[in-house]
């Protein structure tokens, strides 16, 4: 054992468990090589809050002990950080605050726990826009993570430590949640893989809720391979999450066969307007003219309403969230300030204290659009125009397989470009959103540059459809190599 | 529409927020942003539209009635800040 002539930071999940299944290398040998490759990259990246290694050197060994006794699960030996916002058993869980900076969960995510079940091997928990309210990571109280790309820029957000790890070769795959955008932007701007399920596919048990009937957990990786694998562990029915949904769980990596000759792609022209960077529009038409000359056919679907999804969500996620976050109040977990006066003292200043200044704004904003007398004027308003814009996917979903069309309007943004105005910020998240609001699955794939910079494609499909969607990123990555370009410096 | 200091110290308070004067003004000026650009919702009609609490058309799914959590308290209130007898502290509340 112990090929030292395999770069083993490389490969992707689905080449890691062949090289396990043929002894070329075990589990902790390559634990060890990640590790290293952490500790060597992460004055640079800060792309993770915990790094787990004594947990990850055991997992790893208990692997090895399971796959020599012929009990090695489907995820055996395959390293996984998680986003510091899901629960992990005797670990720190800060959700990138200050006010959980001393949070160790007492239980696994429903997530973490079936991918330990099936054998994978946690390295640590990555770094995250705080409670996963930001666009580009800047708003974690354990500061930015820096762009593979460009060390000047940012990953995007909120799922940024997740994107740059794998971006950089440190891990293989990451999980992530998607709120508004939070998998498939930072996906986007890494040149990554990243995949947010439909609404209710993978139980959120155990995830720290930002606005629950928007917040999914998915996974960035390297190949929509990779993602198909991981899906086929995380979906399906949990108890412990009344909105997950009881719907069978196809076998996600048999059906990446599936030819694109025949599928319906919608193009919607409003995400082809003023505000796309050019560099990025020009790839990804080259990207859907790929798609075409295999057999896809391109239709121009119209998402009427499209254009208010960034407002809309501006008052439903912060609804939510001002609900969500009362728990945090010092009482019964996490910090609590120094010496209260009183009972109302202790909240404020506890919040005050352990809240950033975008979280504030969040939970005000929410605060505000719940209360007497605004109510129906911007929450039930809101609602209303997130049935017209649901209403308008259903009904382009009826003549079309797939909605494809950019992920992000730019390439990476530099560190503090976008931070002074928290719309301009907002705005980062306009073709993601929609599917979002609909509760519709989306993949981010790489589909070119833009410059020195990477470009994302969205693919966005029906409820339930992720086998559509991962099949066709599975069949574009057979075509295209975007997916492996590697940045600069992280060979 | 603008918000004034006072509208925003009484949402701060409703929301249990201690803001520092150091951070107000910005805090005012950044939520009047908000809310103006959440503010074009208002334009668009919606007389007929039912309000959307929900991406799914589900119900909530129900379990029967019985024990199903065993007894972590310990576990759990290794997290609290400050703890008596298995129960929370807070400041008094009542004199």
């Amino acid at each position: 054992m112990g090929d030292s002539s395999i770069a083993l930071h490389r490969l992707t999940l689905a080449e890691i468990s062949d090289g396990l299944s043929a002894g070329d290398f075990s589990s902790r040998e390559l634990t060890e090589a990640l590790l290293d490759r952490i500790e060597t990259h992460e004055a640079t990246l800060n792309a993770f809050i915990t790094v787990t290694a004594d947990l990850a050197l055991e997992q790893a060994e208990l692997a090895d002990k399971q796959r020599t006794v012929g009990n090695a699960g489907p995820l055996n030996g395959l390293p996984i950080v998680h986003k510091d916002l899901f629960c992990t058993r005797g670990v720190l869980t800060t959700c990138g605050s200050r006010i959980l900076d001393n949070f160790v969960s007492p239980y696994d995510a429903t997530v973490v726990g079936r991918m330990t079940s099936a054998g994978a091997v946690m390295l640590g928990k990555t770094n995250m826009d705080e409670f996963a309210m930001g666009s580009s990571n800047e708003t974690s109280y354990f500061g930015p993570v820096t762009n593979p790309w460009n060390a000047s820029l940012s990953p995007g957000g909120s799922s940024g430590g997740s994107a740059a790890a794998v971006a950089a070769r440190v891990v293989p795959a990451a999980t992530g949640t998607d709120t508004g955008g939070s998998i498939r932007q930072p996906a986007a701007l890494t040149g990554t893989t990243g995949l947010k399920p439909t609404y209710g596919r993978v139980s959120r048990y155990g995830m720290v809720a930002f606005a629950s009937s928007l917040d999914q957990a998915g996974v960035i990786t390297r190949s929509a391979e990779d993602a198909a694998m991981l899906l086929g562990i995380m979906a399906g029915l949990d108890p412990r999450d009344s909105t997950s949904v009881d719907e069978a769980v196809p076998d996600y990596v048999a059906g990446l066969s599936k030819p694109v000759n025949g599928l319906k792609i919608g193009i919607v022209r409003q995400h082809f307007d003023e505000g796309l960077d050019e560099r990025c529009g020009a790839a990804v038409r080259e990207a859907l003219k790929v798609l075409e000359t295999e057999g896809a056919e391109l239709l121009d679907v119209d998402l009427p309403n499209i254009d208010l999804s960034v407002p809309t969500y501006y008052v439903v996620a912060p609804a939510e969230c001002s609900s969500n976050l009362s728990r945090f109040d010092g009482v019964r977990f996490g910090r609590r300030t120094d010496n209260p006066e009183d009972l109302i003292d202790l909240y404020c200043r506890t919040r005050g204290e352990g809240f950033g200044a975008e979280v504030k704004r969040r939970v005000m904003t929410g605060t505000y659009v719940l209360s007497a007398g605004y109510y129906d004027a911007y929450y039930l308003k809101a609602q209303k125009v997130r049935q017209l814009i649901s209403a308008d996917f259903m009904k382009a979903f009826e003549s079309v397989d797939v909605i494809a069309g950019p992920t992000s309007p730019t390439p990476a943004f530099a560190i503090g470009e976008k931070s002074a105005d928290p719309i301009t910020m907002y705005l980062n998240d306009i073709y993601t959103i929609g599917a979002n609001l609909a509760g519709l699955p989306g993949i981010s794939i790489p589909c070119g540059m833009a410059g020195d910079l990477p470009v994302g494609l969205q693919l966005v499909g029906a409820h339930f459809s992720e086998e559509s969607i991962l099949a066709c990123a599975h069949q574009y990555q057979q075509m295209t190599d975007w997916h492996k370009v590697c940045p600069g410096g992280f060979e | 529409m603008s918000l004034t200091k006072d509208q925003v110290q009484h949402i701060a308070m409703l929301a249990r927020l201690q803001l520092e004067d150091s951070e107000i003004d910005d805090v005012v000026d950044k939520l009047s942003r908000i809310v103006n650009f959440v503010d074009r919702l208002q334009a668009v009609p919606t007389d007929d539209v039912l309000p959307m609490a929900h991406p799914l058309k589900m119900t909530q799914r129900l379990r029967d009635d019985g024990l199903t959590e065993s007894d972590e308290r310990d576990d759990i209130q290794k997290n609290t800040p400050s703890t008596e007898g298995g129960y929370y502290l807070v400041p008094k509340v009542i004199e």
